[in-house]
Parts: structure tokens; sequence; C-alpha cells
């Protein structure tokens, strides 16, 4: 349930190391992106898993329907060719 | 056998570098103690947490600190107190906070004027003591800075937030400007305390910050519409052990655990 007075909710990304990729953790309310990223600092970075922060407007994500998850997903269900593991490689190309 | 007694308090050196580190040691952790009252209570889960880890920093910063003041005062011919004898088992007046971080902590707003006032001043007394003639002092200082700048921002902002933000919170923060400011003189005068420490390389006189400390606060008041308030005649005395009313109230919260239990740890 929210509130007219609840201030805005935000999505929280956290890159754990140089290289990784930033990944969604959790969210929080803020009410401007300073104050985001900051209580994204206090709230998910407490035990060192962090080096660097992402925070986007939760309103601003755009998702995908519930509803079209038949429609969207289970057609790619019998395709295995598509995983690369379904070819035999040769010989040659050792370990791939 | 006639039972032991324990002893129940126990004193400091009175050797003025221990003064000199018990001052910063003691302000930390009483505002972390104050701080820490705020724990479940703060406006918001996010900012409840926000201030919670504020107040951990600062007890770690005056965990270090005591210890080195330990160490320093048997050095100078004490005997050797830990960082819990001398967190817990001191009486009032050997306490050297400023008065200023043992008021109550009021409400937000006067929590986020004194975080702001007590996060400059540290800020600017850790990039000084990371030169300090004292190598511990000094890796004290280098680790806590980094703290204490972030202590500053978010206390900063929030001042700046309830400054231009409703006609309640413009109200709120000027009362607790108002009403914090007359005390902050005593983190920005110096004493024999400082002089000691200044001759030794030791850190500087707390009155060698008062410039920056004053650019800061003014700076950050300026944004947030907010006006420097009066210089007072008022003089706090809390680094020289002499306390407000207030101070009697948080030791025994602070302190029951280790004078119900002594030498318990967890």
């Amino acid at each position: 349930m929210t509130t007219q007075n609840e201030w805005p909710l935000w999505e929280v990304f956290v890159r754990t190391k140089a290289g990784l990729d930033h990944k969604h953790c959790g969210s929080l309310h803020a009410t401007d992106a300073k104050m985001a990223i900051q209580l994204a600092r206090d709230v998910y970075t407490r035990r060192q898993e962090g080096s660097s922060l992402w925070v986007v407007r939760s309103d601003q994500i755009v998702a995908s329907d519930p509803g079209d998850k038949a429609m969207f997903f289970d057609p790619m269900e019998d395709k295995v060719y598509r995983h690369p593991t379904f070819y035999a490689l040769p010989e040659s190309v050792d370990h791939m | 056998m006639s039972p032991t007694l324990m002893p129940t308090s126990i004193q400091p050196s009175r050797d003025p570098a221990v003064q000199y580190v018990l001052r910063l040691a003691d302000t930390c952790l009483i505002l972390g103690q104050r701080l820490g009252e705020w724990c479940g209570h703060a406006p918001v889960l996010e900012e409840d947490i926000a201030l919670t880890n504020t107040a951990l920093d600062l007890i770690g910063q005056a965990r270090a600190l005591l210890t080195h003041a330990g160490q320093i005062g048997a050095q100078k011919g004490a005997p050797l107190l830990g960082e819990d004898q001398l967190a817990f088992l001191r009486e009032e007046r050997d306490y050297l906070n400023v008065t200023l971080v043992e008021l109550p902590r009021g409400d937000f707003a006067f929590t986020v004027v004194r975080n702001a006032m007590v996060a400059t001043f540290l800020k600017l007394m850790w990039q000084r003591l990371a030169e300090s003639s004292d190598a511990e002092l000094a890796a004290i200082a280098g680790k806590a800075v980094k703290e204490a700048r972030y202590h500053q921002q978010h206390a900063g902002d929030w001042v700046v937030r309830l400054g231009d933000g409703t006609a309640e919170s413009r109200q709120r923060v000027e009362a607790a400007l108002e009403s914090l400011w007359r005390y902050t003189p005593e983190l920005l005068e110096d004493d024999a305390v400082d002089e000691q420490a200044a001759a030794s390389g030791l850190g500087p006189r707390w009155s060698e910050l008062r410039v920056p400390w004053l650019a800061d606060m003014a700076m950050l008041l300026d944004e947030a519409g907010l006006v420097v308030p009066k210089d007072s005649a008022f003089r706090s005395t809390g680094k020289r052990g002499v306390h407000s009313e207030h101070m009697g109230h948080i030791l025994p919260e602070m302190q029951y655990l280790q004078r119900a239990y002594p030498g318990g740890t967890w």
C-alpha cells in the first residue's frame, strides 16, 4: 500500500568488485537520487558488499507483463539447439 | 577468607597526552551512544540504519582511541587500562567529551544539525591527526577521516533538506541550530592540554580548527538558507570533566552491564 506522503521507491544495484556486473539486490525509499545513493550505501553495503552502486526510480523500470509469460517465454522450451553445447565439436576445437 | 572487592571505578592518567586523546575518544563514544538511541526510532527504516551505521563508526573510533589512551597512560607510568575499563568504569568527572555530544538526542533536526557540527569538527581533526608524531594516532586518523567525511556529507544533506523543506522542518532546524550553536565554542578553543599536544606534535590545538570549521559550517548553512547564529558568552566545559546534568543520565545506561557483570565479555 502506498500513501501520498510516502517517498518514492528506488531499485538498488550493487557491483561487488571491478569487472563484475551490477546486480539487483533490493529496493528502498528516498526523496531524491542523492539520498537514494547514500541510503543504498548504508542499507546494502554494510558488509563490504560493494564497490559501486546504481539506483533507479522503480517507476522508471519497464517490466514484462506476467500475463505474457506463456507467450513470451514458453516457446523457447523446445529449442535446445540454441544452446552452444547442443552441437558436437570437431576434435581439433578442444575444451570449448 | 574475606571476599575481595572488585575495584568498581578506575581513574585514568592525568597526563596531558592521555587527556588530549580521551577528549576525542569520549566525544566519539558519547555521540555514538546518543545516536544509538535512534535505533528503531528513526523516521524511516533506511535512515534508522544510516544513523546506527554512524553510531557504530563513532564507537569504532572511540575503541581505537581508548585503547591507545590506555597505552599512552601506561607508557607514562600509570597502570595499563583497556578500552572496556576506560569506556565503562570511569566516573562522570573523568569523561572528557565536549558537552555538545551529551545533550539529549532531541528531534531529528537536532540530531542532524549536531551530527553535521561534530562530523565537520572530526573530519578536520582527523585530517590533522593523520600527520601526528604518534604513528598509532596517525593510523587511526587515516581510517577515521573517510568515515567522518561521509558523516559530514550525510548529515549536511539533511540540514539542507530540512532548511529548504517545509515550514515545519525549517522551524525545527532553526531551533536546533539556535540551541546547539552555544555549545560549539568548546570545540574551537584551546588550553594547556592543547599546548602540550602541539608542542610534542601529537596533534593540533583545537583552536586551529576554528577557521576551517566556521568556513565549512557557513557554507552548509548558506546552502540550507540558514543564518549563522550569534556568538554567546556561554562556555561549556565537558572536555575538562565538568558536564551538564545530562551526562549523569547517560552513564548508568551505558555502564550498566560492566557494573553488573564486572569483566563480562560476549
